[in-house]
């Protein structure tokens, strides 16, 4: 314990933490509510960045299409919502299953390519779904669909934003368990292997696409539930949940934070919301608008990152031990 | 005595060069079958069929009494064939011990276990390290694979392969990049193995062929010239000329 505390990546993911887990306290102390709807959408992306960073961080395997798994958990609910079904008993199930069925099928297909073909072919896969969201004009096509928040009687409200946030926190932390224990166990280093030395993995006896496709499908429940959790957060799931720049931002945020780094995805989402909502009014002091372009300046930090920091920001914390 | 592994009549083309050409040839349990011959013979693409990276035109494969010509390579190794790569070939990140207790766990059956600590796996860790100590890399367990010398590395290699306990061994070019001594070292070694499993040695360093195999079989543009007893191949007319007389002369 005493060396963990040593390391201060380990004392800046205790921090960050406590924080995310006393955010809504804080917020209802300082009178800002807006702080908590983005803590909301911070936690919810990093348990999806977390899952994408199991196959992209830990396997190697850069998936271009994981925002399919925000949609497809998303319209699970939202059409079951919408179809008068509102326990979560019910929707969440579903969504996860669902998801893994996905995730099921796009590994199997997938994973037979290698490189640039497999980021074509997944990102080909979420631009299915994303279509096939636009088309549902049943369920509102392309400007989406408004829902109510899964119900969960006698148990749990999700309309109180603070008991949402912690569920949503709570997720995040098993999320983070589950990955960490993952990393390290037997499967773990099977799909880290792979990543290092296909080749040799298979002249070891490993039958590595079925290690891969079961990482994929893990990877595919838990982007299934932030989908879930974001379709709950907003009330709301349209096509723009799984557009290929949100799978952009995804990669982004593992990238940002440090790929194969347990708590890199939570660093990425927490700085990339951060600057987002920082860099908006900033730019806007400069002139009317201005704060739209954000991105020009995100751009060229991510650009520095990437070259000056390959590990993420996971590394330059390591890097000060 | 029943052979190990045997080849009938394998035949692979590449466009219009025939690499593998006709070749059946068979190891033995327990004894040392080398296979040489100049660059561009065909050795890499007939061993490249052996283990299943490369499906052959025709002929059959056996291993173990079964025929394993259509198998792919994971079936093959769980079978008990096992290989070493001419290029070394080693998880770079990973330290010596997590390279061969990965091996060992290939071995153990599936590895689709989630939770657990494999570093904490008792059984998993002490196994690494008796395969480390076999090859004499006992002190290094801990070091990353990629920051051992070459020679070491080419010792992982080997630990690797008789992790998974196999009855054939694959051995592509396993001095390959050795010094003098370290390549004497594991000729004592490799032939101390011979009461673990059969192999198949690829090699071009003759002073270890000869010293070590049972029986060797030359190949030229992908068909047998002649296979025999070191002896029988040493005295070859035809070997002399195509492949010994270079290096003799």
């Amino acid at each position: 314990m005493t060396r963990l505390l040593k390391q201060p990546g380990t004392v800046i993911a205790a921090i960050l933490l406590l924080l995310l887990a006393a955010l809504p306290l804080l917020t209802q102390a300082f009178d800002q509510r807006y702080v908590l709807s983005v803590g909301t959408r911070i936690v919810i992306w990093s348990i999806a960045a977390i899952s994408l960073n199991m196959i992209l961080g830990y396997g190697g395997l850069v998936s271009f299409g994981h925002s399919a798994f925000f949609g497809i958990g998303g319209y699970a609910v939202g059409i079951l919502s919408a179809e008068g079904v509102p326990s979560g008993w019910i929707q969440w199930p579903v969504a996860l299953a669902v998801s893994v069925l996905w995730a099921a099928l796009v590994g199997a297909l997938s994973l037979r390519t290698r490189g640039v073909y497999f980021i074509m072919i997944t990102l080909a896969f979420a631009q299915l779904v994303y279509y096939l969201a636009s088309g549902l004009e049943g369920y509102g096509g392309d400007d989406g669909l408004n829902i109510g928040r899964s119900r969960f009687s006698g148990l749990i409200d999700l309309r109180d934003k603070a008991t949402f946030y912690w569920l949503c926190f709570a997720l995040l932390c098993g999320t983070l368990w589950f990955c960490g224990r993952l990393a390290n166990s037997r499967f773990g280093y099977v799909l880290r292997g792979a990543k290092s030395n296909e080749l040799r993995m298979t002249a070891l006896g490993f039958p590595v696409f079925r290690y891969r496709l079961v990482a994929c499908i893990i990877a595919g429940a838990f982007g299934g539930l932030a989908g879930i959790l974001l379709a709950n957060e907003g009330a709301y799931v349209s096509p723009a949940m799984m557009s290929w720049v949100k799978s952009g931002d995804l990669i982004v945020i593992v990238v940002l934070g440090g790929i194969g780094a347990l708590f890199g995805p939570l660093y990425g989402a927490f700085v990339f919301f951060a600057l987002e909502e920082m860099l908006k009014p900033f730019l806007d002091l400069f002139g009317n608008g201005w704060g739209e372009y954000w991105q020009i300046v995100f751009g060229p930090l991510l650009v520095i990152i990437a070259l000056y920091a390959r590990g993420g920001m996971a590394s330059l914390l390591r890097a000060r031990e | 005595m029943t052979a190990l592994l045997a080849t009938d009549r394998l035949v692979k083309r590449f466009g219009g060069l025939v690499a593998t050409d006709n070749v059946s040839i068979d190891v033995r349990d327990g004894e040392i079958h080398a296979l040489i011959g100049p660059n561009g013979a065909g050795k890499t693409t007939l061993l490249s069929q052996l283990t299943g990276n490369l499906a052959p035109d025709s002929g059959t494969i056996d291993f173990a009494g079964r025929d394993v010509t259509r198998l792919p390579t994971h079936a093959r190794v769980r079978l008990g064939l096992g290989r070493s790569f001419q290029i070394t070939s080693v998880l770079r990140e990973f330290s010596a011990a997590d390279n061969v207790a990965l091996a060992i766990q290939a071995h153990q059956g599936h590895s689709f276990r989630f939770i657990a600590d494999a570093r904490r796996d008792r059984a998993l860790r002490s196994a690494a390290q008796a395969g480390l100590d076999a090859v004499g890399l006992g002190a290094r367990g801990s070091v990353p694979a990629a920051a051992l010398s070459h020679g070491e590395q080419r010792q992982l290699e080997i630990a690797m392969a008789l992790a998974g306990e196999p009855k054939l061994l694959l051995l592509d070019e396993p001095m390959a990049g050795m010094g003098i001594e370290e390549s004497q070292r594991l000729v004592g070694f490799l032939r101390g193995l011979k009461s673990r499993c059969g192999m198949l040695l690829i090699e071009h360093d003759m002073d270890a062929v000869f010293a070590l195999a049972d029986r060797i079989t030359v190949l030229v543009y992908g068909r047998v010239l002649a296979s025999g007893t070191p002896d029988e191949i040493r005295a070859h007319p035809e070997v002399r000329q195509a492949y010994l007389g270079e290096e003799t002369a």
